[in-house]
């Protein structure tokens, strides 16, 4: 029988109390594991939302020319005359360093064209993408899939009489209207959208686009990063940040992470009191066997190790227990906290953390309580009952 | 030298009311291999006595010297070791581990040893077999009866091979018989060459020391000694 076997075998055979003292830390560990998992998976959903939700890169041709528009508002001409940007340099952005954190890139094409008497705007568009990253566009009819379709703007579409189903002209090619957009608000209403190669076969822009827009989102980088890459591998154009739409969403998953750490420190913290209090009472509970170990001829030291060790196997177990019952909460929880089928992965980290962090509040929280224990006086212990 | 030696040593309570003296002045010798009785009434400092004498309280004046050490001059943690290579503790009502078994509580006292554990066991079957419970080494203290229960206790005593038993009140919580078999089980171990130095205030069992000293108020009163049976022991 060794010093630690002393404690292996008062753990084993008071189960009830080593239960109770497992339960008090494992409530502390599995709510952080909870809220830590919980937090994880949220923000990554989140984000991947954010992501899919509108662009936050412009890249538009170079121009010397100030644009004169603001909000819809346009003083004197467009300038759609500049250099376009050739789309096949568009591939070499996915080759700059963050390229993964690209969610999409959906580029246009932009000219005027004659629809009976009126003269509209064409904008030619990677229709899956396009219709993808607007999230916010509501169509009545079906988006384009191929091209020969078309959907127009809500102005557009009564300036023109059309609806779904309507055949247009356009440059003596005919065309289907599959759908009207609702009213965005916006420049769209003003539009007739179709497919990126019927468009710059129609304006005669073969091979070259008027604008990219891209989605772009990663937590840990900053998207001006982002920004001064694409630059490099696209020397002649301009690559611009939407910085509103960055900062607020940066802000927003920033917010949230904050929130849930803070809730996870204070239930540690409590966790944390929960071990400290019991090891106190059990330690004043072992009062007199600690006397009896130390007229055995135990050291001080060789009683706080027992208990140190108590605390140690107490703690460990309370980290694995609280690990997977934090895990199971967290799958238990997260269908109400999202509509999306988000994965809860098995992280060996946060296991690792967890079971580290269990060890350390265990015996942070057990010290005292042991050094107290080392320090009773033999004679008062014995006395105690 | 003999081998245990109180040098005018005194011990002074302090609490709220007033100091209340538990040993004035007292010196005494005793020397190995006797069976001395410690009896007085309740308050007549006979624990204190061997509190001290177990390096547990800390005197408040003179000393106290086993086998040449000086015992109060030890830090606590030397102490510590002394009392586990010198003593052999029966504590009044036993003072079991209730969660460890007979042999594992025997053991005790050998936990802190770098010893192979087999051995251990070994040194705890023997001394169990010498104080005749060896067929219930497994089990829990709940489940020995009084007399089993102070036969782990001395058994505990007893694995270390210390030079010094000493025992507060063993038969204090035992029925006649038992407490003559138990005292039987001292007076073997006795006249082995154990020393033992035994704390009670049952006139029974009187008649089993060779030597026996009485305390009253902190000092003694009476010292006799048994010449009968020192007779025998020197024959």
């Amino acid at each position: 029988m060794k010093l630690e076997s002393i404690a292996i075998y008062n753990l084993r055979r008071r189960k009830s109390r080593m239960a109770f003292l497992v339960l008090g830390l494992l409530i502390g560990v599995a709510t952080v594991v909870t809220l830590i998992s919980l937090s994880g998976a949220l923000t990554s959903d989140i984000q991947h939302k954010m992501e899919n939700y509108g662009a936050n890169i412009l890249i538009t041709p170079q121009s010397d020319n100030l644009s004169l528009s603001y909000g819809g508002i346009t003083l004197g001409g467009v300038t759609v005359d500049a250099k376009d940007i050739q789309q096949a340099d568009l591939a070499k952005i996915m080759t700059i360093p963050n390229s993964r954190n690209i969610a999409a890139i959906a580029p246009k094409v932009l000219g005027a064209v004659e629809v009976g008497s009126e003269r509209v705007l064409l904008m030619g568009v990677d229709t899956e993408k396009e219709f993808h990253l607007k999230r916010w566009w509501s169509i009545s009819g079906e988006p384009v899939t191929d091209d020969s379709q078309l959907v127009v703007g809500q102005s557009v579409a009564e300036k023109l009489g059309l609806a779904p189903g309507s055949k247009v002209q356009i440059s003596g090619e005919a065309f289907f209207v599959s759908g009207i957009l609702a009213k965005t608000g916006s420049q769209d209403d003003q539009l007739i959208i179709g497919s990126l190669a019927m468009s710059q076969r129609v304006l005669g822009k073969h091979g070259t686009v008027s604008m990219v827009e891209v989605a772009a989102l990663c937590a840990d980088c900053p998207v001006t990063d982002m920004v001064n890459q694409i630059s490099t591998v696209l020397p002649n154009v301009d690559v611009s940040a939407i910085q509103q739409v960055v900062k607020t969403r940066m802000h927003a998953l920033d917010q949230f992470r904050t929130f849930s750490l803070a809730i996870a420190a204070v239930v540690l913290l409590i966790g944390a009191l929960v071990v400290f209090v019991t090891m106190m009472g059990s330690v004043n509970e072992r009062t007199r066997e600690i006397g009896i170990f130390r007229a055995l001829g135990f050291r001080r030291s060789h009683v706080m190790r027992l208990i140190l060790t108590e605390s140690f196997v107490v703690s460990l177990l309370a980290g694995l227990l609280g690990y997977l019952a934090g895990m199971g909460a967290t799958e238990a929880i997260i269908p109400f906290m999202t509509e999306h089928q988000v994965h809860v992965a098995w992280n060996p980290l946060l296991g690792g953390s967890a079971m580290l962090l269990a060890l350390f509040v265990g015996c942070a929280a057990s010290f005292y309580p042991a050094l107290q224990a080392s320090r009773l006086d033999p004679t008062e212990a014995l006395r105690a009952l | 030298m003999p081998f245990i030696n109180f040098n005018s040593l005194s011990k002074t309570y302090n609490s709220d009311a007033a100091d209340v003296t538990a040993l004035s002045e007292v010196t005494l010798q005793i020397s190995e291999g006797s069976f001395v009785g410690v009896m007085g009434p309740s308050g007549s400092g006979k624990s204190t006595f061997l509190s001290i004498l177990g390096g547990l309280c800390h005197p408040t004046a003179g000393q106290v010297f086993v086998d040449d050490i000086d015992l109060y001059s030890l830090s606590s943690e030397k102490r510590a070791d002394f009392r586990r290579e010198y003593l052999g503790f029966v504590f009044q009502s036993f003072n079991l581990i209730p969660y460890l078994t007979a042999i594992e509580n025997v053991m005790l006292p050998l936990a802190v040893k770098s010893i192979p554990v087999d051995e251990k066991r070994d040194m705890a079957k023997s001394v169990l077999q010498r104080v005749g419970l060896e067929p219930r080494l497994d089990h829990l203290p709940s489940q020995l009866s009084g007399g089993e229960q102070e036969r782990v206790a001395i058994a505990r005593a007893l694995v270390n091979a210390p030079p010094l038993i000493l025992a507060d009140e063993p038969t204090g919580s035992l029925d006649t018989g038992t407490s003559h078999e138990i005292m039987e089980l001292f007076a073997n171990l006795n006249n082995e060459g154990q020393t033992i130095v035994m704390v009670t205030h049952n006139q029974e069992i009187r008649t089993y020391f060779d030597r026996y000293l009485i305390l009253r108020d902190g000092s003694v009163a009476e010292d006799s000694e048994d010449e009968n049976k020192l007779l025998a022991k020197a024959g």
